[in-house]
């Protein structure tokens, strides 16, 4: 189901962590909020699920409002960073807590925690307590937990923040497949970019509480709107004051269309990759190549080249030809 | 190894062997004269008073002491620092100290027009008095530590606010209420000055446990003493066991 937020603004005291917001999030899509802490995002998605209430605005889940609803009657899936594990209950009966509020009977409840429990894999673990678990299994007992409620949407705060780098990796590519298989809309937060570019369908940029763009991975890489976008999404640097990611720049050994001349400082080999720092005048920037073009230039400190931004050379239409 | 031996050393000659004398103490004169002596009228009305005035202290303490240790950690208001250092300040007096500080609020002529000097009320009050600190001294630090996502989290999954509290808040911090109470049962039914005063220590009356077995001692019945006092003890036993017990079975089946 479709979520879409309307001129939400939320202030605690003086500070503003949300400004006039409006993002729309279709139904079964996959979508990070993206941004520095501090941004907004979690706010943004705490109002979502009614645990904060938003100064002004409005939410509306599958199209009916949602703005004054208490987070017990949204049905919403939530997922935080520390797990938020019921301590005193074992895996099986975290997960079966919705259904049993709901009084569901007996042999359903036992019947749904199953399923669950093996969607992600966690069926030989049922009987033992959030504390024998590890961190990743004790994010995907909350997964299910959030699931089995069947909600309209779910939406995770941070939630692989708390794991260490691989089980990080291992659980994202789990939740892009799992949302593959259950197609439920969800929301996730996150301060990586690499996170957000490898998961979602549609990224959502969020810094200062406000939206700075929202688009597909690939279109907020190669059209950032802003420097704050281009900057937050991957690695630049900066040629004649304009941002430039480092790979985009071109490298001659002879003076071409458009190119400045610049003296290498440094070469770092980063396995297949190549990073080189030149100065360009009194600017520092670093170029990123591969290999093999490293060595066909046969590069070294002090070596002169020529560079050029990508895209450039249609750009400046006086200097072509 | 040595730290356990170290341990067990220490426990044995500050607890067990002064409370392997007293019970030994008690039987000398026969199991007969154990049994006369404990329920010989006087006895048996001090063993009851004290029993069920500890019981009644143990439960108000389970809800008020639950109650402040929350106001404390989840309320802000003014004052609420002085609050914080007078939960202490009844464990920190000497208890005659209280025993004379409710004898001047509550005694005879009683300047707030409640005169409990001389009643059972009286012993519970200074019970009350005593053992406040307890359940709100093991309760707030566990509420301190809380993981308060949890109740969140059962708010998203559809919980109610008494819902979540009965079944998410309640169960995490039942085995600090059960240590807290415990241990208020027990200073309870241990008491001896803060009840001296007010109580009058009138026999078949608001004569507590402690109280008579001074009594006894002071005339010279050191048997009938040791065997009021192993009462107590099998009473304080039977309570702490059985605590613990409620709290595993609670947490099995919470």
């Amino acid at each position: 189901m479709s979520i879409r937020a309307t001129g939400v603004t939320k202030r605690f005291g003086d500070f503003v962590a949300l400004d006039d917001v409006s993002v729309e999030i279709p139904t079964g899509s996959l979508t990070a909020l993206l941004g520095p802490s501090g941004g907004g995002k979690s706010t943004l998605l705490r109002i979502i699920a009614g645990l904060e209430q938003p100064d002004s605005g409005r939410i509306e889940i599958a199209g009916e409002d949602h703005t004054t609803l208490p987070p017990q009657r949204r049905n919403v899936g939530f997922v935080f960073q520390h797990y938020a594990a019921f301590k005193h209950l074992s895996v099986r009966r975290n997960v079966a807590f919705g259904l049993e509020i709901r009084k569901r009977p007996k042999d359903e409840v036992k019947r749904r925690v199953d399923e669950l429990l093996r969607l992600v894999h966690l069926e030989q673990f049922g009987d033992r307590l959030p504390s024998q678990l590890s961190g990743g299994q004790r994010q995907r007992m909350a997964l299910a937990r959030a699931l089995a409620v069947e909600p309209k949407v779910m939406l995770l705060d941070e939630p692989f923040g708390a794991l260490d780098a691989k089980v990080r990796k291992e659980l994202r590519d789990w939740l892009r497949r799992l949302h593959d298989e259950v197609h439920v809309t969800t929301v996730f937060v996150t301060h990586d970019q690499e996170e957000a570019m490898d998961v979602a369908d549609e990224i959502v940029v969020i810094n200062n509480g406000v939206v700075e763009q929202v688009g597909p991975p690939d279109e907020l890489y190669d059209r950032p709107a802003n420097d704050f976008v281009m900057s937050f999404l991957g690695p630049v640097t900066r040629l004649g004051g304009k941002l430039v990611r480092p790979h985009d720049l071109e490298v001659f050994s002879e003076p071409d269309t458009g190119t400045v001349p610049a003296t290498v400082v440094r070469l770092v080999r980063l396995g297949f990759e190549v990073k080189v720092d030149v100065v360009v005048g009194d600017e520092e920037l670093w170029v990123q190549l591969t290999r093999g073009e490293a060595d066909r230039l046969a590069l070294g400190p002090g070596s002169p080249i020529h560079l050029r931004a990508l895209g450039a050379v249609s750009r400046p239409p006086a200097r072509a030809h | 190894m040595f730290g356990a031996g170290l341990a067990t050393m220490w426990l044995s000659l500050l607890v067990l062997i002064p409370l392997a004398a007293v019970v030994w103490r008690a039987q000398e004169d026969g199991a007969g004269a154990f049994w006369d002596a404990v329920t010989a009228p006087e006895a048996a009305a001090a063993i009851r008073l004290t029993v069920v005035a500890s019981f009644i202290v143990a439960l108000v303490n389970v809800v008020f002491g639950t109650l402040i240790a929350w106001v404390l950690v989840r309320d802000d208001f003014r004052g609420k620092r002085i609050v914080e250092a007078l939960i202490d300040l009844p464990f920190a007096l000497p208890t005659i100290v209280a025993g004379l500080v409710l004898l001047a609020l509550y005694g005879v002529g009683s300047p707030v027009g409640i005169t409990l000097a001389y009643t059972r009320a009286g012993v519970v009050v200074a019970l009350l008095f005593v053992t406040l600190p307890f359940v709100v001294r093991t309760v707030q630090p566990v509420l301190l530590e809380f993981d308060w996502e949890m109740e969140e989290a059962a708010a998203s999954l559809g919980a109610s606010r008494l819902t979540t509290f009965r079944r998410v808040v309640l169960p995490n911090l039942l085995p600090a209420i059960s240590a807290g109470t415990a241990l208020a049962f027990a200073r309870a039914i241990s008491e001896f000055g803060s009840t001296v005063l007010i109580s009058g220590n009138l026999p078949f009356k608001t004569k507590v446990a402690a109280v008579h077995i001074y009594g006894q001692i002071e005339t010279d019945n050191t048997t009938g003493a040791a065997a009021v006092a192993t009462v107590l003890l099998v009473v304080a036993l039977v309570v702490l066991v059985g605590l613990d017990m409620l709290q595993r079975w609670a947490a099995r089946r919470a």
